[in-house]
């Protein structure tokens, strides 16, 4: 059964891992502004290039 | 008199209709001088991106003031401002209002094609603000905020605000996260506890119970703790709140669990600790949730300028009003806001009070005479001498006053509150007799049972019922048009019996109706425009605006008169316009109302009459309010009686010339007759009256421009369905206390099992979380329904 023990060691770092993850972005402001980044990828940036 | 369209031209760039004279540009129209300039600009620099992403983003600039941004180079300034400043760097983040599209965002993200010095732009479109990194040795910040003026993007500076509940928001969705991370492993590591481990797996049994502890700690103490701290505080109030019971609850679960695991007599309740705690965040997550791009608590500060110019010495010098002293000399511009009540040094000028008093008709001031703050000037500079600082002045005193220094929560007692305190003396009560049995039947017992009453009793459902049915309503009225300060708001609604009104821009339209009574024909009406065009005066702007003929002949000879009229030349006609004293009308006056005379070639031919035209749907709305009291109160002279007692019931009074000290004096005084009032309102001179009421609600056709601090902001053409809402939220109080009837439903369930000594942690994880779902699917459900049975009839 120790291999149970193990396997739970993992799965819950992988789940700190993650749950470091989400307040990591929260905290670097990922979630501020759920809009402008959806239409900013849109943006030609040619222009940008050629000058 | 009926006027044809002739011609309906969409300017290209902000794709209103181009009335006035033609402005093109390379075979494009635009409505005004303003839109053209923009569209010239971005043309130069290569930007005409900005109409491909969307048709017509532009912002009309037709009535943009000229505002001075020289301020913003003060050291003083610029400190507070900016987030970061060194030599060759720093940043800036402004509010900037009129941001609303996709082509928005990419303009102002490529600022730095336009001037030399920014390094980067960035928008955040949920909260309208642009952050700035430029190079201030290259650029000055006040050109920055001039060049965005100048595209229609004028920043909105406040120099007072705050940024703290921003902060509270990511808190709170912090402290879910950790909640919901535990909560989700907890219940996991839980099953094999219910499901029956073997007797021989002990080693397991206590892995597993000590990972629990040690998941649990961060719950109670970081995700829990605002619970802790407002118990504590509402014991120092000694005002019992919902928080009291659920402290209690929540160091009950820990401590029991806690000792469960470590005399290894049980698993302890681990997983209903952090599923309770989980679900009272998402309660009060879904309650926070508000309109991020609407102010609701702006005062006179947005409404004045931040600066004017001063005198100093010989030289004119920008100061932040704040600043300004008794005896300084300022002067203002044509259409700014006098920042302070002030002596005017010229020998004449006009000053539009419609912010002080409703009345939008301009008011003559002589030399010497005092100008209150929140007059705005009409016409050519002047000077003046301030004679009591801003926050002395007339207007801005109101906001001194008593109403608006308390904070809301202490003057209104929630329905929650009372149910809280209610339901701890019961619990208390409970716990007490049972603690009693239990220490007489069985004294070995009375702990557990004790500890297992507390645990059950904590009011999970019942704080879960006031967040998801106001929450929920709050949405439903967002989505018709009325969006509320904060879910509370909606409490005080169902209560309402007195509804007050203001006049201007409430009752009446903001617009005013133009009729053309006499004799003329489209080419003369054409020349009268552009006539009126040339002049800054609010009627004249107004006749501009609603003549729909054009005519391209020039104007010759333009003289205005402040205040009285204006003439010129146009195709050899001389044209007057203005009082009827002034184009020289000897004919017996028509009755009371603003008229503008017309006289061409000497000869008058009439009048334009200006009637403030009363809000469609005004007489559905007092038909379904009638068994409401009604008032009506204006800032205005009564020349509109005759109008608005069509319009009342008779059962209205009708007040008229009263100030915003005597509209917050009349609010008062219906209070203390035990009425609870609304007050509808609009401008800034009804902001002492919004804050007095028990839900103020401000009317607003554009939710995008200014509305004085409120509770509540309705849209103007949702005004007759202001019944219906207040019907709504009244279904909402009684859907909450139907929700507390089920959460009640609930306690008793456990507490039966708990009182009798038989709550296992497997019926308390099956218990808590229905009782949460359950009065939390009630109530969405429900308001779901009220809505549609009410806002559809």
């Amino acid at each position: 059964m120790n291999i149970i023990i193990a396997l739970i060691g993992i799965s819950l770092t992988v789940a700190l891992i993650f749950l470091g993850l989400f307040l990591w972005s929260l905290k670097s402001g990922q979630f501020d502004d759920t809009y402008g980044p959806s239409v900013r990828m849109v943006f030609d940036d040619k222009k940008k290039k050629k000058k | 008199m009926a006027l044809e369209v002739k011609e309906q031209l969409l300017c290209y760039h902000c794709g209103q209709v181009c009335e006035e004279q033609e402005y093109t540009s390379e075979d494009k129209n635009f409505c005004c001088y303003g839109c053209r300039t923009v569209y010239e600009i971005l043309n130069e620099n290569n930007l005409c991106e900005y109409y491909s992403y969307e048709s017509t983003p532009g912002v009309n600039l037709k009535y943009v003031s000229e505002e001075t941004y020289a301020y913003l180079d003060e050291p003083s300034v610029k400190k507070k401002l900016l987030t970061f400043n060194s030599d060759t760097f720093a940043r800036v983040e402004l509010f900037v209002p009129s941001i609303h599209c996709i082509s928005c965002i990419w303009l102002l993200e490529n600022l730095q094609k336009l001037t030399n010095g920014i390094v980067k732009s960035e928008v955040n479109f949920a909260r309208k603000r642009v952050s700035i990194d430029y190079n201030p040795t290259v650029v000055a910040l006040s050109e920055i905020a001039r060049l965005m003026a100048s595209l229609g993007y004028a920043p909105q500076i406040n120099l007072s605000e705050e940024k703290k509940e921003k902060i509270s928001s990511k808190d709170l969705l912090m402290k879910l996260a950790v909640a919901g991370f535990a909560f989700g492993n907890i219940m996991l590591l839980s099953f094999p506890e219910y499901l029956g481990l073997e007797g021989t797996e002990t080693t397991l049994k206590q892995l597993f119970s000590y990972l629990n502890l040690a998941l649990a700690i961060p719950v109670t103490v970081y995700s829990g703790r605002d619970y802790f701290s407002n118990a504590l505080q509402s014991f120092r109030q000694r005002q019992i709140n919902i928080d009291v019971p659920i402290a209690v609850g929540l160091a009950a679960l820990f401590l029991r669990s806690s000792y469960d695991v470590v005399s290894q007599t049980g698993p302890g309740y681990f997983d209903s600790l952090a599923g309770l705690v989980f679900f009272l965040l998402i309660g009060r997550w879904f309650q926070s949730k508000t309109y991020e791009s609407l102010a609701f608590d702006r005062d006179f500060r947005s409404y004045f300028p931040l600066a004017v110019h001063k005198k100093s010495g010989e030289d004119w010098i920008p100061v932040v009003i704040y600043e300004l002293a008794q005896g300084d000399t300022i002067r203002m511009r044509n259409w700014e806001v006098v920042p302070a009540d002030s002596l005017l040094l010229d020998t004449e000028a006009y000053f539009d009070y419609s912010f002080v008093t409703g009345e939008s008709r301009p008011v003559k001031v002589k030399a010497g005479e005092l100008i209150y703050a929140g007059g705005r000037l009409v016409g050519k500079p002047v000077s003046m001498v301030v004679e009591k600082k801003t926050s002395q002045s007339h207007l801005t005193s109101l906001w001194n006053k008593e109403v608006f220094q308390k904070s809301e929560e202490s003057r209104y007692r929630k329905i929650i509150d009372l149910a809280a305190r209610r339901f701890t003396w019961a619990v208390l009560g409970v716990a007490l007799i049972t603690a009693v049995y239990w220490y007489l039947a069985d004294a070995s017992q009375m702990w557990l049972v004790l500890t297992a009453v507390l645990m059950v009793a904590c009011p999970c459902a019942l704080a879960l019922a006031a967040p998801f049915t106001y929450g929920n309503m709050l949405r439903v009225f967002g989505r018709h048009g009325f969006y509320l300060k904060n879910a509370d708001v909606i409490e005080r609604l169902s209560k309402i019996d007195t509804i007050v009104f203001d006049k201007t821009g409430t009752v009446t339209n903001g617009a005013a109706q133009l009729d053309f009574v006499g004799v003329i024909d489209d080419h003369e009406l054409a020349w009268v425009k552009t006539l009126t065009s040339s002049s800054t005066h609010p009627l004249s702007n107004l006749i501009t605006r609603s003549v729909k003929v054009n005519s391209t002949a020039p104007v010759i000879d333009f003289f205005e008169k402040p205040g009285r009229g204006i003439e010129g030349k146009i195709a050899d006609h001389h044209i007057v316009v203005g009082s009827a004293e002034y184009v020289k009308f000897d004919g017996v006056l028509p009755e009371l109302s603003s008229k503008v005379f017309v006289s061409i070639n000497g000869q008058v031919r009439g009048y334009f009459k200006i009637e403030t035209t009363v809000r469609e749907g005004i007489d559905v709305l007092m038909q379904s309010l009638k068994t409401k009291k009604i008032a009506m109160i204006s800032g205005d002279s009564d020349a509109d009686l005759g109008k608005m007692k069509k319009v009342f019931p008779e059962s209205a009074s009708l007040l008229f010339n009263q100030d915003p000290h005597d509209k917050l004096g009349y609010i008062s005084a219906l209070q203390k007759e035990n009425s609870k009032v609304l007050m509808l309102g609009d401008g800034l001179n009804d902001s002492g009256a919004l804050k007095q009421s028990d839900v103020g609600v401000a009317i607003t056709d554009d939710t995008g421009v200014f509305t004085p601090s409120c509770d509540g902001i309705l849209q103007g053409n949702k005004l007759n369905q202001l019944n219906k809402f207040i019907s709504l939220s009244r279904s909402a109080t009684i859907i909450l206390k139907t929700g507390f009837g089920i959460s009640f439903f609930y306690n008793i369930i456990a507490l039966s099992f708990a009182v009798s000594g038989h709550l296992t942690p497997l019926v308390a994880a099956i218990l808590m979380p229905i009782s949460s779902i359950s009065v939390v699917g009630f109530s969405t459900l429900a308001v779901n329904l009220a809505s549609n049975k009410i806002l559809k009839s």
